[in-house]
């Protein structure tokens, strides 16, 4: 190495450095801002940066909420591993539900198959094709009550994915609870139920948005009442990212999202003390690392100021956001699928340093097919060896003060407040739905990171570089078709073998009560699910007296 | 040549993931193609019907769901009994690479995975539609 000029080492301050930082070209080629476009100065300082700690990022376990929601954080207890699992019939999902406990994982997350998501049975001629192949084939009680077989559910904590149809099985899961004699006050788990995202993003809807929140209103009130360990919501920003949102946008949509609901609470007079601190959220983890830890900090702060100072949550568990987060689908690749594991190991400590409450860290082959056993183990260990080996659970919000990391965690909150603003001036979130105005600002993103990746200015390792030719293909689960059949035979046995006048009976209630709005339909899907009606039968129930949802496409 | 390809841009089945086909959709238009966009959730009847009623020298089928095994070759089977003939039929989506070699043989012109450049597919459509 020259001689460096001594002067140069041992001061002159900012301009200093910018003036010896511009001496060295940057690279041409790759861009500087984050995945969604967020731009990056070269350095940050005290300069950048204007913070007051005790009013932006307080302590953790209080208000603002900004560096965690508990005081220990993961000294006190780590994060809930939480595979999501669901394929074939409840049989085949039972299984992998207990090789993954059998594992060390210490909650159950359940994926449902399409038709099941759009409140289709397994043998509406909508399902052909697609029974199972997603996710795991529920139709009636019969269904869940294998889907648990020999798993107390006074023990677990379940997830499940589900929204159109969500009272149905919530209600199917808490009558297999009463079976195997749980109170229902001891259930635990979280039913995802966030309709205004379908609209928005994931696209499995039922009916129009008023009578579906009107639904998921139900369930939150019911749930105060009577489930009082379950999570009704998971106000979700995974789906948001997954159609191609940018950072910005998931975190801007799922909290005015989350807002709404809110909303939609207070005007039914429930007291916002009584549900806010059972509403829970879902996060996507992406690559761009810092800037995902900065939005689920982001999150945090957000969501506690506008509890306390808009909504007037005195309850401080109506302030803190608890969040699940799972790994990006959307990075993953189908060209040298090995690689995923990278990509998901660093999600995953985003998600891990951003102070999640429970991970699902994504498996590597899930670019061209539903997951192996051997691709979902190694990415359980991969959350494994962030929680044991690598000590970034020793500290709190370890990267707390980070000049950078404080200044995106600002930005982003800034960009969420211009999204309100714009949502609010548009009527609110169902009207800018309506609008198509999610719907667009998402195609417009994905659309813009496409076409940076075509230009080589987003690089994709094995995709636009350092591709490679010859790959050998992996072991794929292939789901056998076999098991569609065997599904379509299920329930038209539990249809043949119920109680047909009970089930009929049970039925007519529903709909009766489903035209009347201030009548709560939690208890008329209870006896209908006691009574082995379908989830199809009660959602098309439910078609006939409020009617379907179809979006004006945008691209 | 004489007019713009018209191309039907499809997502059948329950299948919910629509980041592609409005990636694909607004590539295509780009490229000075006519675009169609089904929207979500239709049949392959409906698909076939918008094939034929909007004049289309391409259908691309955006699949994600693990389906495809069942819907596409129901709308190719459409396709032949509605006689159309020369509608040039690409499929995206999630395809095990064995299956892709039987759609192909079932008369898919091409199949495209996750991470496949929209120039190839503008440069493929325009490649495969008779001039």
């Amino acid at each position: 190495m020259a001689t460096t000029d001594r002067e140069e080492q041992t001061g002159g301050g900012v301009e200093e450095w910018r003036r010896r930082y511009e001496v060295t070209p940057e690279r041409k080629g790759e861009l500087f801002s984050t995945i969604s476009g967020v731009e990056n100065e070269p350095l940050y300082s005290p300069e950048n940066v204007e913070l007051d700690y005790e009013r932006d990022l307080g302590w953790p376990g209080a208000y603002p909420f900004t560096r965690g929601v508990y005081p220990s954080m993961y000294r006190g207890r780590l994060w809930t591993m939480r595979q999501f699992a669901g394929f074939g019939t409840a049989e085949e999902t039972n299984a992998r539900f207990r090789y993954l406990l059998d594992h060390g994982q210490t909650g159950l997350s359940t994926a449902f198959d399409m038709p099941t998501l759009m409140g289709y049975d397994s043998d509406h001629a909508r399902s052909l094709g697609e029974v199972g192949r997603e996710g795991v084939a529920i139709d009636s009680l019969g269904d869940m009550e294998t889907l648990f077989d020999g798993i107390p559910l006074g023990e677990v904590s379940t997830s499940m994915t589900i929204n159109g149809p969500a009272a149905m099985l919530l209600a199917f899961y808490a009558c297999v609870g009463e079976e195997q004699g749980v109170a229902l006050d001891r259930l635990r788990g979280t039913v995802q139920t966030d309709i205004l995202k379908e609209y928005i993003a994931q696209k499995e809807w039922i009916f129009p948005p008023q009578p579906s929140m009107r639904l998921v209103v139900d369930m939150v009130e019911w749930c105060s009442e009577r489930l009082p360990l379950m999570h009704p919501v998971s106000i979700s920003g995974y789906h948001i990212r997954e159609a191609g949102s940018n950072a910005a946008q998931e975190l801007a949509f799922t909290l005015s999202n989350g807002f709404a609901l809110v909303e939609a609470c207070l005007e039914r007079g429930l007291d916002v003390d009584a549900f806010a601190p059972r509403l829970s959220f879902f996060f996507n983890a992406h690559l761009d690392f810092f800037e995902e830890i900065a939005k689920y900090r982001a999150a945090r702060r957000i969501w506690a100021r506008q509890m306390r100072e808009k909504y007037g949550a005195q309850d401080p568990r109506s302030w803190l956001m608890r969040f699940h987060t799972q790994t990006a689908g959307v990075s993953l690749t189908a060209q040298q699928p090995e690689v995923n594991l990278i990509r998901t190991a660093i999600e995953a400590l985003a998600a891990v340093l951003g102070g999640t409450q429970s991970l699902h860290t994504n498996s590597f082959d899930e670019a061209l097919a539903l997951p192996t056993e051997h691709a979902v183990r190694l990415a359980l260990r991969t959350q494994q060896v962030i929680a044991h080996e690598t000590g970034v659970v020793n500290t709190i919000d370890p990267l707390g003060g980070s000049y950078y990391l404080e200044q995106l965690t600002t930005e982003l909150e800034s960009q969420a407040y211009d999204y309100f603003e714009r949502i609010e001036e548009l009527g609110g979130v169902i009207p800018a739905i309506e609008q198509n105005f999610q719907q667009r600002e998402i195609a417009e993103a994905s659309f813009r990171y496409q076409s940076e990746v075509e230009r080589g200015e987003r690089v994709v390792v094995g995709v636009n570089r350092y591709q490679q030719e010859d790959e050998q293909p992996i072991e794929l689960l292939r789901i056998d078709p076999a098991l569609e059949q065997k599904q379509v035979e299920r329930v038209q046995a539990v249809r043949a073998s119920r109680d047909s006048a009970a089930a009929a009976a049970a039925l007519a209630r529903l709909k009766e009560d489903a035209a009347h709005e201030d009548r709560n339909l939690m208890e008329p899907i209870m006896d209908a699910s006691r009574a082995y009606v379908t989830m199809g039968e009660m959602c098309d129930a439910l078609r006939e007296v409020w009617g379907t949802w179809r979006e004006t496409p945008v691209f | 040549m004489a007019g713009k390809i018209r191309v039907v841009v499809a997502k059948p089945g329950l299948d919910g993931h629509d980041r592609g086909a409005k990636i694909i959709a607004r590539a295509l238009r780009d490229a000075g193609m006519e675009v169609i966009y089904t929207g979500l959730h239709q049949t392959p009847e409906q698909i076939v019907e918008t094939a034929i009623q909007e004049d289309a020298d391409a259908v691309g089928i955006s699949i994600l769901s693990g389906a495809h095994m069942t819907l596409v070759p129901r709308i190719l089977e459409l396709l032949r009994e509605n006689g159309v003939e020369d509608v040039v039929v690409v499929v995206g989506g999630t395809i095990p690479d064995d299956d892709a070699d039987e759609l192909r043989k079932l008369g898919v012109a091409g199949v495209f995975g996750p991470g496949a450049p929209t120039t190839d597919i503008v440069d493929f459509i325009r490649g495969a539609v008779p001039a």
